[in-house]
Formats: C-alpha cells, sequence, structure tokens
C-alpha cells in the first residue's frame, strides 16, 4: 500500500503515520469503532510492539486460526488476564535483555472495568512496563450486548431492557487508575486520531504502566448506522459526555476544551440503545454529564501545571 | 505470521505434522476479501475532492489508500459508509451494490 | 553440594538451578517459603531473574504463560485454594504448549480451611494436559524440579508440569539434599530456545479463535505430547542417572519382583508403605509397594507389568473421587481391566491424617483376610 503512494509525489499531508500495519480482511462488523482504533495504536506504535488480548471483540476481530490481522505479534489471553499475560510480556522480554519492544494490553469495557479490574490494579501497583488501552464500547458487546459497569445510565442493553434500563452512572475508571500513581493516564476518543497517537507515543515514551481509555462507539451495540461512528464518537466529546483528559505524574490537564459544547440530546438521538429515554431522564444524564465536567475541570484547577498545589502523586 | 506471509494466500495443512502445536496464525487476513458483505459502495468523485484525506483517516478496514485522488480497495470495503459521512466536500457518494 | 532442606527449599533451589528468567507467585501456606526463598534469591543476585510478585494465583500463572510465550523459562508454585483459582489458566498454559513448571503443596480444599496435606486439589486438575507428577522425598523434590524443565521443553513434548509435594510432609520437613555440581546442572540443562514465539520479527497471533475444522486436531496433538513424555520421562531419568547417580522412571517398584500383595501409592505414603513392607516381610508377609511418580501421563504399561506377578493389589489414595472412589484406584482398575486381580481400593490420611506403618499393616491385613473391596476407609472414626 505504501509503496504505491511513495511512488507518486504529491502535496497531499497526511496527520497520522502512513504506515499500515493491521491489514484489511478482519472480521469487525461494519463501522466498527474498536477497530479504527487499533489501526491507530499500531501507526503510533509501530511493529516493535507485541499485544495482549482477552475476551473481547478484537479475539474475533483478528480472525480465526491460521489467520491475523494486527501482523504483530498478538497473544490471546484469558478474558480477566490482559494486565497480567501483559505483565509477563513485558518481564520475559526484558529478562531475555529486549528493551526495545513495546508490550500492549488491549481490553474491551468488559476486560479493564469489570473482570480484569484486578489482574490491573495489580499490574498497575507493581508498575509494570506496559501501555494499557482500553477500548470501550460500553458493554459486552462480543457476547451480544450485555451491560457492564461502564455501560452508562439510561442504555438499553439485552441485559437492561428498555423497561428496566441502566440505571447509575458508569464506573470512573480514569480516576480509579489515577489513584494508583502511575506515570500517565489518559483519555482518547477514535474520532480524534491525532490526540490518540500522540498520546501512545508519548506514553512509549515512559516506563512503567500507561493507561488510555479510548471511547470506541459500536454500531451493532447501539443501534445506530456504520456511518455514524466517527459522527457520534465527535459528538460524545462536544457535548462532554467524553471528556478529553490526561493525568501525567499526577498533572491534569483537558487536552479538548469545549467552548460551546452541544446538548447530549444531540449526543443521544442518534443511537437506538437510548431511543425509549424521556425528557427527564436526558436532563438527568445531561446533570450528570455536567457534573463530571465539572468535576474534572475542578482536578484540573487544584492538580493542573498552573495551579499552586502539589500534584498528587 | 511472518513478514514474507503477509498476502492474500489461504494456508492448508497437508498433514496433521504440518500444524502448529497450537494455535498459531501463519496467514492473513488479507486472505478475507470482505467485499461480499458490503451492500452500498462509496465512489469518491475526483473533481470535489480536496485531498484532505479524511477518507483515509477514519477507514476502519483500511480500504482507502492515500493516493491522489484516494482510491477505494474494492476487494475489502465493507460499505460502511464512514468515508461517505466525513468527507466534509460532499465528494464521496453511495451507490446501492448489485445495481 | 549437600544440604539440609525442606522440601519447599528444595523446590526453590531445583528452579534456582534451572536458571529460571522469570519467577511469579502468590504466597499461600504451605508453599510461602517457596516464594520467600526465592525473592531473596532474586533479590541477593545469586539468580539474574525477574520476580512478578503477583496480587493472585491467577495472575501468576497469567504472567508465567505471558513471559514463556515470550522465550523465557519461568517457574511458579502454589496450592490447594491457589491452584483452584488458576484452574482456568491451567488449561491455557497446556493448550498454549508452554512448558512452564509449577510446585504445588498437596493441601486439602476448604471449607473447612485445613492448610495440611491431600492430593485432591492436584487430582482436580487431571483432564488438563499438565504433565502431573508426585514426590516422595526432598532429593526427589529438588531433581524432578531439574528434570522437569528437560521433559517439558523437549520438541516432542512442550506441556506444562506440576509437581506434587505433601504438606509438611515434605513442604516443611528437613532432610538431607544433595544440590550437586552447577557446571553439571548446566551440562545437563540447555537454554531455553524455543522454535517459536513472541517476536517482533516473526509476528505471529497465537490462541486465536479456532474453528471445529482445527480445534480437534490439537487436543489430538496434545495426548500425542503426553504419550511422547512417557519415553522422554525415561530418557531423561536415565541421563540424569548418568550424570548424577540418580535415576528416575514413571513408576518405582520397591521389593515387587517377587510379592504376592502389592501396595500401590505416591507421594510421602509411598515412603511409608516402603518401610511398613520392610517391617512385614521380617515377619514372612511378601509384601511391596508401587510407588507411581507420574500420575500424567499415566504409565500403563509399566503398571501392567509391575503388577501382573501379584495375588492382591491394593491402592492407598490420599484423595476421594466423590461418589466414585479412590481417584489413583480409578486408574489401577482400569490399567488392570484385562487382569484378574483381586484389587482393594484404600483412602487414607485425608487433610493431613496421619498415615502410619500401623495403617498401612492394617490394610494389607484387610487384603489378605477379607474379599476385594473398591472403597475402604482406613481410620474415618465414629462411623456406625
Amino acid at each position: 500500500m505504501s509503496t504505491e503512494v511513495k511512488a507518486k509525489k504529491r502535496s497531499i499531508k497526511l496527520t497520522l503515520p502512513e504506515d499500515e500495519i493491521m491489514c484489511p480482511g478482519h472480521l469487525a462488523c461494519q463501522g466498527c469503532g474498536a477497530t479504527i482504533a487499533m489501526r491507530y495504536a499500531l501507526k503510533a506504535l509501530g511493529p516493535k510492539t507485541i499485544t495482549a488480548i482477552p475476551a473481547c471483540c478484537w479475539a474475533v476481530i483478528d480472525g480465526p486460526f491460521p489467520y491475523s490481522a494486527a501482523s504483530i505479534p498478538v497473544y490471546h489471553c484469558a478474558f480477566e488476564t490482559a494486565a497480567s499475560t501483559a505483565s509477563g510480556i513485558s518481564h520475559g522480554l526484558s529478562s531475555l535483555g529486549k528493551t526495545d519492544v513495546t508490550t500492549l494490553a488491549w481490553a474491551g469495557d468488559g476486560g479493564t472495568f469489570d473482570i480484569g479490574i484486578q489482574a490491573l490494579s495489580g499490574a498497575a501497583e507493581r508498575g509494570d512496563n506496559m501501555i494499557y488501552v482500553v477500548y470501550d464500547n460500553e458493554a459486552y458487546m462480543n457476547t451480544g450486548i450485555q451491560r457492564s459497569s461502564s455501560t452508562p445510565h439510561g442504555a438499553w442493553t439485552t441485559t437492561t431492557p428498555v423497561k428496566h434500563y441502566k440505571k447509575g452512572p458508569k464506573k470512573n475508571i480514569m480516576e480509579i487508575m489515577v489513584a494508583h500513581h502511575i506515570p500517565y493516564c489518559a483519555t482518547a476518543n477514535i474520532a480524534f486520531p491525532e490526540d490518540f497517537v500522540k498520546k501512545l507515543q508519548k506514553a512509549k515514551t515512559m516506563k512503567g504502566m500507561k493507561f488510555i481509555h479510548l471511547y470506541a462507539p459500536c454500531p451493532t451495540g447501539w443501534k445506530h448506522p456504520p456511518r455514524n461512528t466517527v459522527k457520534i464518537a465527535r459528538l460524545a466529546t462536544e457535548t462532554n459526555v467524553f471528556p478529553i483528559y490526561e493525568v501525567e505524574n499526577g498533572v491534569y490537564k483537558i487536552n479538548k476544551r469545549i467552548k460551546t459544547p452541544k446538548p447530549v440530546s444531540e449526543y443521544l438521538k442518534l443511537q437506538g440503545r437510548f431511543r425509549h429515554l424521556t425528557a427527564d431522564v436526558i436532563d438527568f444524564i445531561q446533570q450528570g454529564v455536567n457534573d463530571r465536567l465539572t468535576r474534572i475541570e475542578k482536578l484540573e484547577q487544584a492538580f493542573g501545571a498552573n495551579s499552586q498545589d502539589s500534584p498528587t502523586s | 505470521m511472518g513478514k514474507k506471509q503477509k498476502n492474500d494466500q489461504p494456508v492448508e495443512f497437508k498433514s496433521i505434522k504440518d500444524m502448529p502445536d497450537t494455535p498459531t496464525s501463519v496467514g492473513s487476513m488479507l486472505v478475507n476479501k470482505t467485499s461480499t458483505w458490503r451492500s452500498i459502495r462509496p465512489v469518491i468523485i475526483d473533481e470535489k475532492c480536496k485531498r484532505c484525506m479524511i477518507c483515509w483517516k477514519y477507514c476502519p478496514e483500511p480500504a482507502i489508500h492515500p493516493t491522489d485522488p484516494p482510491s477505494v480497495d474494492y476487494n475489502y470495503c465493507k460499505g460502511c459508509g464512514i468515508c461517505y459521512e466525513e468527507c466534509p466536500f460532499d465528494a464521496i457518494i453511495i451507490e446501492q451494490e448489485g445495481k | 553440594m549437600k544440604k539440609v532442606l525442606t522440601g519447599n527449599f528444595a523446590a526453590a533451589y531445583g528452579a534456582t538451578a534451572a536458571k529460571v528468567n522469570v519467577i511469579s507467585a502468590y504466597p499461600i501456606t504451605p508453599q510461602t517459603t517457596i516464594v520467600e526463598i526465592l525473592s531473596e534469591i532474586v533479590a541477593d543476585g545469586e539468580l539474574n531473574a525477574e520476580f512478578v510478585k503477583v496480587e493472585s494465583e491467577h495472575s501468576a500463572l497469567a504472567c508465567c504463560i505471558g513471559a514463556q510465550a515470550t522465550g523465557a523459562r519461568t517457574f511458579t508454585a502454589t496450592s490447594s485454594q491457589g491452584l483452584a483459582l488458576m484452574h482456568e489458566l491451567i488449561h491455557w498454559a497446556a493448550r498454549a504448549r508452554l512448558p512452564i513448571i509449577m510446585v504445588n503443596v498437596n493441601r486439602a480444599m476448604a471449607p473447612g480451611w485445613s492448610i495440611w496435606a491431600d492430593a485432591t486439589d492436584s487430582i482436580s486438575q487431571r483432564d488438563t494436559g499438565w504433565i502431573q507428577m508426585y514426590c516422595e522425598n526432598n532429593q526427589e523434590v529438588f531433581d524432578t524440579v531439574l528434570m522437569s524443565y528437560k521433559i517439558s521443553e523437549s520438541e516432542s513434548v512442550m506441556l506444562p508440569a506440576l509437581i506434587n509435594l505433601d504438606a509438611f510432609f515434605l513442604s516443611h520437613t528437613s532432610q538431607v539434599v544433595d544440590l550437586y555440581n552447577e557446571a553439571r546442572i548446566d551440562q545437563f540443562l540447555s537454554k531455553y530456545d524455543p522454535k517459536i514465539k513472541l517476536d517482533v520479527d516473526d509476528p505471529h497471533a497465537f490462541g486465536a479463535l479456532t474453528s471445529p475444522e482445527h480445534y480437534y486436531e490439537f487436543s489430538y496433538k496434545m495426548h500425542e505430547a503426553q504419550i511422547n513424555a512417557i519415553r522422554v520421562i525415561k530418557e531423561v531419568g536415565q541421563e540424569f542417572g548418568k550424570i548424577f547417580g540418580r535415576t528416575y522412571d514413571l513408576t518405582e517398584s520397591y521389593r515387587c519382583d517377587d510379592a504376592e500383595l502389592i501396595l500401590v501409592s505416591y507421594g510421602t505414603i509411598a515412603g511409608t508403605a516402603k518401610e511398613a513392607v520392610d517391617q512385614m516381610r521380617n515377619s514372612g508377609i511378601v509384601v511391596g509397594v508401587l510407588k507411581i511418580r507420574y500420575f500424567r501421563p499415566f504409565p500403563t504399561e509399566d503398571v501392567i507389568k509391575a503388577l501382573h506377578p501379584a495375588k492382591k493389589v491394593g491402592v492407598i489414595d490420599r484423595a476421594v473421587s466423590y461418589g466414585q472412589s479412590g481417584p489413583f484406584f480409578n486408574e489401577i482398575r482400569s490399567t488392570l481391566y484385562h487382569e484378574s486381580t483381586p484389587l482393594y481400593g484404600f483412602i487414607a490420611g485425608l487433610g493431613g491424617r496421619d498415615v502410619s506403618t500401623h495403617d498401612i499393616e492394617n490394610m494389607v491385613d484387610i487384603m489378605q483376610n477379607d474379599p476385594a473391596q473398591d472403597l475402604i476407609w482406613i481410620g474415618v472414626k465414629n462411623v456406625d
């Protein structure tokens, strides 16, 4: 693919690394956010990357034996072991003196917020050297859209049917990870690949546990047309449903400030999983979004680069 | 899958002895031409295209080459329509497959 | 070099002698001293390895799986509840064909909380594809850890191995252990260098979705590897004998050649049985012991050959397969299906209850005087 491009002289400027490591032919649904995500991650980290992938959509997307789409070494691992398997890979490599290889744990929200949180917490506390990316599509999509602790208030899933839609906010995984005093925690969104790539490249230069919470819509589970994946992802940040920020050595920084946030209803109305919501529930969701953003802003004021206080860690 | 093996050739095991001991990839998913998944087809209109490469940027396959103008690889394009939705210049139109 | 060591220290020194690259383990009584001494050995720089102090046994084995997949040699140790927590990954390590070596200190399962000897924990892992063996003494623990790397890493095997030692009877009991000479150990055990591993210069995906078109063949190959292990265990046991003076096999016959009655057992009970046999032979009872070292692969042919001359066979299990009988008894019964030898299945020593030479004599007395029975509970109290 890249040779063809290089053969033609052109003034086209690409905002992402040109080399494609992940190849097409994979088994992702049409318009899959998690798949665009892996494409960006491999562009950012390059071929000297080994990834541990637990049970999640990517266990299928990469393809069945004897094929693979990622085109880097992939270790499929048990559901709750993305972080602990990656710890082993990272220590295995360093015990053999291989220091120029990046270990990437790549898990869904179920494998991170729920079943894998113990292993993740352990690896973070130990400071095991890896980049951990959770691609968050807010439910167990690979098993057919069951609620996880990342499912937001109001959402339909197959285990939170319309009459009993998900009650309560999603778990704040960022604050959980920040509380581990790891060198780097960041949110990212597939609608802003340049920011995601920059964050991965920064994480690659750091030692220890680096955690990225990546927002990745799922057309199948969110009940939206595949063409709207990026549009909905972008709206998530433009409405402040999913703010983009990072915490580097305890210092908070909001990377994308939304001057005039759009109402959450614009984000919600594009997705079938929220179709049943009444105006009062939407108001409640808006209030939650406002409160969570305020919290992040206050953390930035208190523990940002310009604050008087010292960072938390 | 070694770099040499990044091709679209199917893998067949003639004998059980040829198989690895544990499921280990020896071929590429390039073997899987996903064009059959497509019900709609994006078509790039050269005159309208400003070469911003947003279509290339957001393709999940990837099935858009960053050429001048960008070109769709119809062997793999699944017809998700993200390129159509994201193009800021209406330079991509959608055609129904099979018409 | 000879040292007085507990079974746990012998296990830790075995891993050290094998120059493992990555150790990952979690404390659990009565395995804990293995973790303690190894963390000291690594911290002191006596062993150039990385010790990953994980937050659970589940992560310990996951970590070993990841590390072993990169081409590192790994070691872990656990016991009872910890082994049970690992269960999912015990299957994983075997199907991934990673020659991880794990020492399990046989301990009873809760409730009630028991830290004492019982083989139910390891026997519950029977069908995972791991090589599984039982030690009688601390020298055997050290030797087996060393030999296991060579056996498991053999190209025709490539399966993980579980080495079992009885809680306290071995784990915390000191015996003289010969640790040999380092140069000779290095001559015996070369560096781990798998053909295929996680390597950015030769990228593969491991363990992907496997359809019915292929899964069956991977299971077939695992069984083939277990059968190959029978030959490899014998070869390595012979080679070990040539270098270090102690030869090992899948089974060990003790005074069986002319025995009319043979007791079959494993672990420390086999040692007690040997002593009881010596005493009984002095009083004219012609009895022998067949110690089973390897439960998987099961040494079917060796067992048939060893037990063939016996008029009666008794099997002593420190474990129960509830609703059936002793697990080793089941194996022996199916192995001797074509023989007409009367079989006695004894259950003894569950949850760390002592099994004395007197108990063994009692079993032989039953074999001499009573009809054959599949399930005989030795020493169970207050049964009407």
